[in-house]
């Protein structure tokens, strides 16, 4: 079963965004820190489409769709804006340095290769698209 | 997100309810950035009513750690929720700052 939801690029649609996600989940019979993983990947990728992506432009939007193929979660987030957002190669942040630096970002990518098992940015036409997987035992 | 400030003596309790994401974010940093604040001896974050933390929030954390430390006042974590705790966790973070289970612990650290 699939689901889809279109939310516009303003940080106020995150809580609706992870709500979506949840409720999606909810059936699945997932432990709490699980459903809290694919929430918080899906939330940062999400954010940094809005804030990086689309510098928080209302009128700019984006189309998550989720899907469950037999136990793997797939979970497609199409930018409907026309700048490419590709992030660079994973790099590890160093939080020590971080710390030092009193840096507030920097984290959010890292965090979802590490919680998600599959993670690709592609552009269709010129617009950009995220996938994320994760199997759910 | 709702933030809380409890002060006692020579401790600040910070309760944190609801969700702290790149939307309420600024909430908690605004509490943290207050000067007043390094007046105290520790800083308490009761999480009990945590129940979810973005890059965002962790970068609150993160972006004040340092002030605290020269300051010599310490940041010290209780009563979080396992998903919460596994976020931490997973970035390494557990190992960074101090996470205790309970608010006894956390008056003893």
């Amino acid at each position: 079963m699939k689901s889809v939801l279109r939310v516009a690029c303003s940080r106020a649609h995150l809580q609706e965004v992870r709500d979506f996600v949840r409720n999606y989940l909810d059936s699945r019979q997932l432990s709490e820190v699980v459903v809290n993983q694919v929430v918080l990947a899906v939330d940062e990728v999400v954010a940094n489409f809005i804030i990086h992506a689309n510098g928080e432009d209302e009128t700019q939007f984006l189309d998550l769709t989720l899907a469950i193929d037999e136990h793997d979660l797939n979970v497609e987030i199409a930018d409907n804006g026309d700048t490419i957002f590709l992030p660079g190669p994973h790099q590890s942040p160093d939080l020590r340095a971080y710390i030092q630096q009193g840096r507030k970002g920097g984290m959010g990518m890292a965090l979802v290769n590490r919680l998600m098992d599959r993670v690709e940015f592609f552009t269709r036409g010129n617009h950009t698209v995220c996938h994320l997987s994760k199997h759910l035992a | 997100m709702k933030v809380t400030a409890q002060p006692s003596a020579d401790t600040l309790t910070l309760l944190l309810d609801g969700e702290l994401d790149a939307s309420s974010a600024i909430v908690l940093d605004t509490e943290l950035a207050k000067p007043d604040i390094l007046n105290f001896r520790k800083v308490l974050i009761d999480c009990a009513k945590l129940s979810y933390i973005s890059s965002a929030g962790l970068g609150v954390f993160i972006s004040h750690l340092q002030r605290f430390q020269d300051a010599n006042v310490k940041l010290v974590f209780f009563n979080m929720q396992e998903k919460v705790f596994n976020v931490f966790e997973i970035l390494g973070l557990d190992a960074l700052m101090t996470i205790v289970p309970s608010a006894t612990e956390a008056e003893a650290a």
